[in-house]
């Protein structure tokens, strides 16, 4: 999930309580995870998820004493940690340790231009479901029925994201994710069986997609920089996973293959696909840019 | 915080970074490669060989895990095929799950003969359940018609989900209580020669859907009493919907399920509805319920529920049942939550001369991963405040994928306890599969949930199907290893009801397996014939005839090993009456203690018992 880490925004608004907001992310998934355990216990494993938690603690300190030398601020390892644990469903604690290692390994190995380029717990998730899906999946739980928990985790989200000036991503992704729905259901229920607006939408009022929608596509570290740019990024991460919506419904691909993990994982994959894509791009365009000032300072 | 936000964006990381970045990039993009690769006959999926074959020798087997299996259903004479009902046209989009049971198995000798016959359910309207009576050589015959067992699942009366046996009136004959999604049937066995019909008079509710019972003397009187638990609720008629909105409300919490009806045997024949006095307010979805002899004169109730927690009720003295499952089941809250509950069988995988509860539930990688559950007692705990914890994972034993019904037994005779479970929830076009339009519900709300015409058309697709199934071999000090396919447990049917029994009565415990639209399957077990066994079958006086209720704690070669008599155990299962412990190498034991029903405590010297052979052991009047 996202790293703590925000950029320090210019002519910050003052706040009545203030709250570091390197903060705000580990707050509101630890506030996610107690309640959500306490009220209808949703953890597969909670051993697993401690042990998920610790694993990426430690290997963020190694890796940050080899690479960078000296000893990191671990809010992004804790929130990797507690994004895999709550997200991991396995019955065996190594799963949580895999993907939450993977996570953090990743913001050290895989870097452009001094830029992580993947989410790392979505990317631990994916590598997990790639190379071990016989021993684990992803978070399936119901949030209990109560409509009020519901509404208020995403109220409680809503306003934290706001507060970090990252609400525009959640939107753009929510309001698109439920007209594709919509869409599907209008095609797919017509031409293919009975797909229902209801059906292709429940998804969204999962615990699941609350995590992923307040911490994996706001990332601060592995989103593009411009506004629009972000929007358009959300757009595209609903069109990906549409697609693959689509095509688990049209293609329904045997179970343990490619097809059936990536359509039953739909948003994780769009997000491993696009992220990093749109990323690339900026890196790309900004290269590019430095290149042309260089040129005409040099003209 | 990474750590690395101060790297400006043209530092290039050194050589040994950017290596392990390319390695890291490379093993996940082969892996995505790999499984690109895979096709469904790649896990093994291929319709045409459902039966498959062991990949090591029989006599291989034997050596390395103690026994080997051989599938021989047809060569004993057993031809049987369950067909699944066809409910309500307006849950045809999801017919495969709402009408996903009925296939069970139970073991009974119903003409006391001393081998042990069988009898299976159906469930289509108008199709036949078969009793198989045992030809003491190795086949069978179908006696179903000849004792009056016809006609179970006549139209408009439901269909069989399930049967259990008990003498409810002591005379020498075990009867027939079979559970239906309807009215329930309870027959008469008269002297081992054919049923009666009883139901009319017994007091049995006239119409519930049923999917699990069992005989139990709850109240120590020395006569059997009957829990039934229903999975639908009573008030839906499964095959005249008024409404489709009769799915569960959750797939974690649903507790709009089926009543339970406990019966008190009354002794005439009569059966008195004591549900409400007895405290059992349980509306959740029951699979399978279970007798646990804590105290044997007063049994605890166990309830595997699917889509909610299991259940446990103490037994207070045989007037109340007291809801403990916070405190029982559920007092670490790093323990399970809410699962599928599929199964409840006992076993004593470690010697220790308890009780374990075994519970399936739904693993199924990269789609659902909850894990089977063994429940047991935890150390220091004892009596009603007993208390039970989870070491399915620690053992081994979690991961069976889409578990039904599960059993322990030694089928080595090694002294040690296995573990089969079966599995597969339904195996239509391998090609094709339900399970990406079963997330979009599993997440959902109850708005979406309950109602049956909301969920996406099943239209011939698999879940979970063509499943391997899982033989988990134990040494007795909890380290299991997983051989189903090395010893020949190597069917990819929809399994469902497990049983086990000494069929062929020569020492070797014969497993069961009752498969959905499937076959009734044998596997004939051949154990090492190095190791030594004994069986005991046990005849209550004071305590109801069958002796259901009563526990045996075997010690030999210095080891304890726990079983009890139950009538119901595993999913809509009913094991041999007779109780068997594999000895290993031994071939004498040192005790046998038999806790009766009655309350009375038997001590039985070794010297007084006879290794491979069966023990036939009466209930004293009294004890000295």
């Amino acid at each position: 999930m996202a790293n703590a880490q925000v950029a320090p925004v210019p002519n910050k608004p003052v706040h009545r309580f203030k709250i570091n907001q390197r903060f705000m992310y580990p707050m509101l998934a630890t506030a996610i995870l107690v309640t959500g355990q306490l009220s209808f216990k949703f953890l597969t494993s909670p051993v697993g998820t401690i042990m998920g938690i610790l694993a990426a603690i430690v290997v963020e300190i190694v890796f940050s004493l080899i690479f960078v030398k000296k000893l990191p601020i671990l809010t992004s390892a804790y929130l990797s940690g507690v994004s895999v644990g709550i997200l991991v469903q396995a019955t065996t604690i190594w799963p949580y340790m895999f993907c939450a290692a993977v996570a953090i390994l990743s913001k050290y190995l895989i870097r452009v231009d001094g830029r992580h380029i993947w989410n790392p717990s979505n990317l631990g998730i994916v590598t997990l479901l790639l190379v071990a899906p016989a021993y684990a999946s992803t978070l399936s739980a119901q949030a209990g029925n109560n409509y009020v928990a519901i509404a208020g985790i995403w109220l409680v989200g809503c306003l934290t994201i706001n507060r970090i000036k990252r609400f525009h991503i959640c939107f753009t992704y929510a309001a698109f994710f439920l007209l594709f729905a919509a869409l599907r259901a209008v095609i797919l229920g017509h031409f293919v069986s009975n797909e229902s607006f209801m059906q292709e939408a429940g998804p969204i009022t999962g615990p699941m997609y609350q995590l992923f929608v307040f911490f994996m596509i706001t990332d601060p570290k592995t989103t593009v920089q411009s506004w629009k740019g972000q929007v358009l990024v959300a757009f595209l991460v609903a069109f990906l996973e549409n697609i693959f919506r689509i095509y688990g419904t049209l293609a329904s691909p045997p179970d343990g293959t490619l097809g059936n993990i990536v359509a039953t994982h739909a948003p994780y994959f769009a997000l491993t696909i696009m992220g990093p894509t749109a990323l690339l791009l900026e890196i790309r365009s900004k290269r590019v840019a430095k290149r042309l000032q260089l040129a005409v300072q040099q003209a | 915080m990474t750590g690395q936000s101060k790297s400006p964006a043209s530092t290039r990381p050194p050589l040994v970074q950017r290596v392990l970045g390319v390695l890291m990039m490379t093993a996940i993009i082969g892996a995505a490669i790999y499984r690109g690769m895979l096709r469904p006959d790649h896990f093994g999926i291929v319709p045409s060989k459902m039966y498959g074959h062991a990949s090591i020798s029989a006599k291989r087997a034997q050596e390395q895990y103690g026994f080997s299996f051989k599938e021989c259903a047809t060569a004993c004479g057993i031809n049987f095929k369950h067909q699944a009902p066809q409910l309500d046209p307006k849950l045809s989009n999801v017919m495969p799950d709402v009408a996903s049971m009925g296939a069970s198995v139970t073991v009974v000798d119903y003409n006391h003969d001393g081998w042990p016959d069988i009898f299976v359910t159906n469930s289509g309207v108008g199709t036949q359940c078969a009793l198989y009576r045992n030809n003491h050589n190795g086949t069978f015959t179908n006696v179903t018609d000849q004792v009056g067992l016809n006609d179970l699942n006549a139209p408009g009366t439901g269909v069989c989900m399930g049967a259990i046996w008990g003498d409810y009136d002591n005379d020498g004959y075990p009867d027939l209580l079979v559970y239906k999604w309807g009215q329930c049937m309870l027959f008469h066995n008269n002297n081992g020669t054919s049923f009666t019909n009883v139901t009319a008079a017994s007091g049995i509710p006239a119409h519930s859907n049923i999917n699990t019972a069992m005989w139990f003397d709850y109240n120590g009187d020395g006569k059997l009493d009957l829990l039934l638990c229903g999975y639908y609720p009573s008030t839906v008629d499964l095959f005249h919907l008024s409404s489709t909105r009769m799915m569960p409300s959750s797939f974690e919490f649903a507790n709009n399920g089926g009543s339970k009806y406990l019966l008190e045997n009354m002794g005439n024949g009569r059966f008195k509805d004591v549900t409400a006095k007895a405290g059992i307010t349980s509306t959740a979805w029951t699979l399978a319920a279970l007798a646990v002899p804590r105290n044997p004169k007063y049994p605890d109730i166990f309830l595997s529920n699917d889509y909610g927690e299991s259940q446990y009720l103490v037994n207070e003295n045989g007037k109340y049942f007291k809801d403990t499952s916070a405190h029982t089941l559920y007092w670490d809250p790093s323990g399970p939550g809410s699962l599928s509950g599929m199964n409840a069988s006992f076993g004593d995988p470690l010697n220790q001369g308890k009780l374990s509860i075994y519970v399936s539930n739904i693993s199924v990688g990269g789609e659902l991963m909850q894990g089977n559950l063994l429940w047991m007692p935890k150390q220091g705990t004892s009596g009603t405040a007993i208390q039970y914890q989870n070491m399915g994972t620690n053992l081994g034993i979690d991961r069976g994928g889409w578990s039904f019904g599960a059993q322990f037994a030694d089928f080595g005779n090694t002294g040690n306890q296995d573990l089969a479970v079966t599995n597969g929830f339904y195996s239509g076009d391998p090609n094709k599969s339900y399970w990406y339009d079963f997330g979009k519900i599993d997440g959902a709300n109850y708005h979406l949930i309950s109602d049956a015409a909301s969920w996406p058309a099943f239209a011939g697709r698999s879940l979970a199907g063509y499943e391997r199934k899982r033989l988990w071999v134990g040494d007795g000090e909890g380290d299991f290893t997983e051989a189903a396919q090395m010893v020949g447990f190597t069917d990819r049917f929809d399994g469902r009801a497990l049983a086990v029994a000494d069929l062929f009565n020569d020492g070797a415990e014969d497993l069961l397996e009752a498969t959905e639209r499937g076959p009734l399957l044998l596997y004939r077990d051949y154990p090492n014939p190095v190791n030594h066994w004994i069986e005991f079958d046990l005849t209550g006086t004071i305590s109801n005839r069958d002796a259901i209720g009563a526990v045996l704690t075997l010690t030999w070669n210095n080891k304890h090993q726990r079983q009890a008599i139950v009538s119901q155990q595993g999913f809509c299962a009913q094991n041999d009456h007779r109780v068997h412990f594999g000895l290993g190498s031994s071939t004498t034991v040192q005790q046998l203690e038999i806790e009766w029903p009655s309350g009375l405590k038997q001590i039985i010297p070794g010297s007084s018992l006879r290794t491979n052979a069966v023990n036939p052991i009466k209930e004293p009047s009294r004890i000295g």
